[in-house]
């Protein structure tokens, strides 16, 4: 049996779960094994039904309103008592803070090891995959060798396939886990609301990216002018938050966000490989550098030469003068 | 508060990565040393938390001799000991860099006493496995939890948040002694100074040979994703490129006249 932890939200499957899955029945219609996956807490049993044609043979539900909030550790202890109790030849989930933390903690418990943010997967003897490195600057063929193998799966490297219509609905069984006060010692207490204001990084179409070569943080108000006159949001490079100059918030890259704006214009961006990783899935992008040999240009598709302090604000003005605002 | 920090050497690397001929490591030659970006800010979090409350701060890592430039990078901002599990620099898999670190915890813990809190990078920069610091916890029977961006620790508790996935944060709350995984953005970490480097340099590091067990997965080689290269068109130079970048602009709809 192959079993994949599916994370929803209110009873909606998220993304990075169904590209899981999709690798999931892959390998399950290779291996003639069934495909199962489990869910937790209000909404996992509107999750499972919407799981219909992809191939799911039975959808786990645990409708522990305990489990509702996210509670790593408990998550783990019934994955893992899933796999004890019907077997599992592979455990999947998304390579999301949350599928890579419940994952670690079943390898913990189980003491299997666990292959985080998986690429490619080749089932046999040798059990072969690839797995990310540097966020995916760099990739790993391994193998791993466990009666129960863990992976995690890397956001975005298997794309998801349409449901097949017309099939049959997964067998829902409702499954109620044995759980102790210290599985669920760790949980989320309660949410706080967002802090952050204006238009969001991840969001927006058009993102204005400054790095060492702004200089200072007052600098950054030309990157600002040129953001306004765009309906652009601002981000930075890493050098830019550890000067000081600007908060982690709108650091982009691969400790910081993934952006994917129509246009990312990068400003005095060498163009560190954990910056790109940030930024590559832009459509486009404009470089804006001193220097032509930078990093940046094996990977922006246009490039002005030139110092931002000058190159930028004339873009804005000019921006300013055929728009007329 | 007693503290223990986690940390990992990893390289700089800067505009691209080159590998070595075997395929088996990055070429690092040329390049220069760090800690680990999210281990840098457990690294001052756990210096503020001794500055504020008092109590003692040690940092850890498990890699080669030279990973005591790091330990020192981590005394030079004021923690106090060190400790190297000295190994051959080869990369040790996350089960195995786990056990290590459980056994020297025990070790330390049974000559100086128990630590309160642990803290571990989310996940370390180049091998990115995102699991040392719960098999660490889970051996030791402390909780845990990972992606953490604010910490408040007192009274024998830990108040812990982590950004939820659809905005805004996640509050946990655990008893002592725990276990945190941090993130980047946790605080902006100090530099060292010159006293601060001086003192670091006269410091012991307490070496301790560890205990290899294989558990995996098993590295067969690395090897640089395909084909991200794009070939760029350089449309000007200077403040006088403004016009034709607007026309750019126009043209793939971002300005519209």
């Amino acid at each position: 049996m192959i079993l994949t932890l599916v994370e929803h939200v209110d009873g909606r499957p998220e993304r990075l779960s169904l590209e899981a899955l999709t690798l999931a029945g892959k390998l399950a219609a290779a291996s003639g094994e069934p495909l199962h996956t489990v869910s937790f807490g209000g909404g996992a049993r509107e999750a499972a039904q919407q799981l219909t044609g992809r191939g799911v043979d039975v959808a786990h539900v645990v409708e522990d309103d305990r489990l509702s909030a996210f509670a790593p550790v408990a998550w783990a202890a019934t994955v893992s008592q899933l796999i004890a109790s019907l077997g599992s030849s592979i455990v999947l989930a998304a390579g999301s803070d949350r599928g890579n933390e419940v994952m670690a903690h079943v390898g913990a418990r189980t003491d299997l090891p666990l292959a985080a943010n998986c690429t490619e997967v080749v089932p046999g003897e040798p059990f072969r995959l690839t797995r990310q490195r540097w966020a995916g600057s760099l990739l790993e063929d391994a193998t791993l060798d466990a009666p129960t193998r863990l992976l995690t799966i890397a956001p975005h490297a298997v794309a998801v396939e349409d449901a097949v219509d017309n099939a049959a609905q997964p067998a829902i069984e409702p499954f109620s886990p044995t759980l102790t006060d210290e599985d669920l010692l760790v949980a989320v207490v309660r949410r706080l609301a967002p802090d952050r204001s204006g238009i969001s990084l991840t969001d927006a179409r058009v993102v204005v990216g400054g790095g060492r070569g702004v200089g200072s943080a007052e600098a950054f108000s030309e990157l600002e002018e040129l953001a306004a006159v765009l309906g652009a949001a601002v981000g930075v490079s890493r050098v830019v938050t550890s000067a000081g100059w600007r908060p982690h918030s709108q650091q982009i890259g691969q400790t910081g966000l993934r952006i994917a704006p129509d246009l990312y214009i990068a400003c005095g961006i060498s163009g560190a490989i954990q910056h790109i990783v940030g930024a590559k899935a832009a459509k486009r992008i404009l470089a804006i550098n001193t220097d032509r040999d930078a990093p940046i240009m094996s990977v922006a598709d246009y490039a002005v030469i030139g110092d931002l302090h000058q190159v930028v604000p004339a873009i804005t003005a000019e921006i300013r003068r055929v728009t007329g605002r | 508060m007693k503290i223990l920090v986690c940390v990992k050497r990893v390289p700089a690397t800067g505009g691209r990565i080159a590998l070595t001929a075997d395929s088996l490591d990055i070429d690092a030659r040329y390049l220069g040393f760090t800690i680990s970006p999210h281990e840098e800010c457990a690294v001052e979090e756990a210096v503020r938390i001794v500055e504020a409350q008092g109590g003692s701060s040690t940092v850890l890592t498990l890699g080669p001799d030279a990973a005591a430039d790091q330990l020192r990078d981590a005394m030079a901002i004021g923690i106090e000991r060190a400790v190297l599990l000295e190994t051959d620099g080869s990369d040790w898999d996350p089960m195995a860099t786990a056990g290590a670190i459980v056994d020297a915890i025990r070790a330390l813990e049974a000559e100086d006493g128990r630590f309160d809190l642990l803290l571990f990078g989310n996940e370390a920069a180049d091998t990115g496995d995102f699991q040392v610091g719960i098999r660490v916890a889970t051996a030791l029977g402390r909780p845990v939890v990972s992606g953490i961006k604010a910490i408040e620790a007192a009274d024998g508790r830990v108040v812990a948040r982590r950004e939820a996935s659809g905005g805004g944060w996640e509050v946990f709350e655990l008893p002592l002694p725990a276990v945190l995984g941090v993130k980047e953005g946790l605080n902006l970490p100090r530099y060292p100074s010159v006293p601060g480097r001086l003192r670091a340099k006269k410091k012991e590091i307490v070496r301790i040979t560890p205990a290899a067990r294989r558990g995996g997965p098993i590295k067969e080689r690395l090897r640089l994703p395909a084909g991200t290269e794009s070939t760029v068109e350089v449309i000007g130079t200077g403040p006088e490129a403004a016009p034709a970048v607007v026309e750019l602009l126009t043209r793939i709809g971002v300005v519209s006249r």
